[in-house]
């Protein structure tokens, strides 16, 4: 059974441990979620639990969102139906904003149910998957940490400069995969191996040790970490 | 929103009584010192020149004078090392941040004693816990 939520990063802060050691630490707000399909090995071709996070308003939502999550009347329904074709179970729940998928073996979920932070009571550390902040066109020095080149001694106009990236007449051309100025962030990113600090069921809380990819109100996926 | 969230989360490793002094108070700084596997209590004692941050990041920096040379320590006013703050004599200043003193040596450091009476001491303390 995997172990997963969708949720939001609050901010960081500190706390203090029963040492007195500080610990960096991120909040997250995590669910509730509500399990809005279920993904099998014979129909879909793998297994995954498909999770909602966020409710939108329903006059809001286009129809294929609220269709994800409840029965919607349509011409295609009523000919499946007359067909004797089985509906797929729907969750039942508002139309949600942010959906993903958690790979893994789906047994134990049911369509509808909803999931809390508590789901973490007895993971030690997850992982955290967001989508980093961009930083649009950004040059090598930034975007790769190249060491660019000298403040003084003759260097004239290209302080920030990646320097040389190739050969001379053979090959006469550059090698693929050469690191360049370019489109840096808004990339999905994940955070490995955080320590679970403390879970707040009440507020939905769930506190990991160390930084999280993304702006503050990004959203994330958390997941039992699977680095041993 | 986030931020109420956020001290949600402080308000756990907050301290319940925060230790009452004010800028310009001579202190002293009890602080837990683990040694191999012995804990001792190391007392720190200066002037209180300064105090900052919020919530669990709330600093106070403390100076004293050590064989004619100037020492301050920057201490994290609710971590669980720092056993208690006592105040061994209050003193009258005008400023939030008295890191004038740096500047002064000799009897220039001294500050004027604030005369408060015990009660009223007590009063200003329970109404800061309150805060």
């Amino acid at each position: 059974m995997v172990v997963g939520l969708l949720g939001r990063k609050v901010g960081m802060t500190q706390i203090y441990d029963e040492t007195g050691k500080v610990i960096p630490v991120t909040v997250i707000q995590a669910g509730p979620c509500h399990v809005l399909q279920l993904k099998d090995e014979q129909r879909d071709g793998y297994e995954a639990v498909q999770l909602g996070y966020m409710d939108i308003p329903r006059r809001r939502a286009i129809r294929s969102r609220r269709g994800h999550v409840a029965k919607l009347d349509s011409k295609r329904q009523r000919n499946r139906s007359t067909a004797g074709v089985e509906p797929t179970a729907k969750a039942g729940c508002e139309p949600q904003r942010y959906v993903r998928e958690l790979r893994g073996p789906a047994n134990g979920f049911k369509v509808g149910q909803e999931l809390k932070v508590d789901v973490f009571a007895e993971i030690k550390s997850v992982d955290v998957v967001g989508t980093s902040k961009g930083r649009g066109t950004a040059g090598a020095m930034k975007r790769h940490n190249f060491h660019g080149q000298r403040a003084s001694h003759g260097v004239k106009k290209c302080h920030r400069h990646l320097g040389g990236t190739g050969c001379s007449a053979s090959p006469g051309r550059l090698f693929k995969g050469r690191r360049m100025a370019g489109h840096y962030g808004n990339a999905r990113c994940t955070a490995r191996n955080l320590k679970v600090v403390q879970i707040d069921v009440e507020n939905n809380l769930l506190v990991v040790r160390g930084a999280v990819p993304g702006p503050n109100g990004g959203f994330v996926m958390i997941r039992e970490t699977n680095k041993v | 929103m986030s931020q109420e969230l956020l001290n949600k989360v402080e308000q756990t490793c907050l301290k319940e009584e925060v230790p009452y002094f004010e800028i310009g108070d001579t202190v002293d700084v009890h602080c837990r010192i683990l040694e191999g596997e012995k804990e001792r209590i190391q007392v720190f004692t200066g002037v209180v020149i300064a105090r900052s941050g919020s919530g669990t990041r709330e600093m106070f920096s403390v100076r004293r004078i050590v064989q004619g040379q100037g020492v301050e320590r920057k201490f994290p006013l609710h971590s669980p090392r720092i056993a208690k703050v006592e105040v061994k004599r209050a003193g009258e200043t005008r400023r939030a941040k008295l890191y004038y003193l740096r500047d002064r040596v000799g009897k220039a450091v001294r500050l004027k004693e604030r005369r408060i009476d015990k009660d009223k001491r007590e009063a200003l303390a329970a109404k800061a816990k309150k805060n």
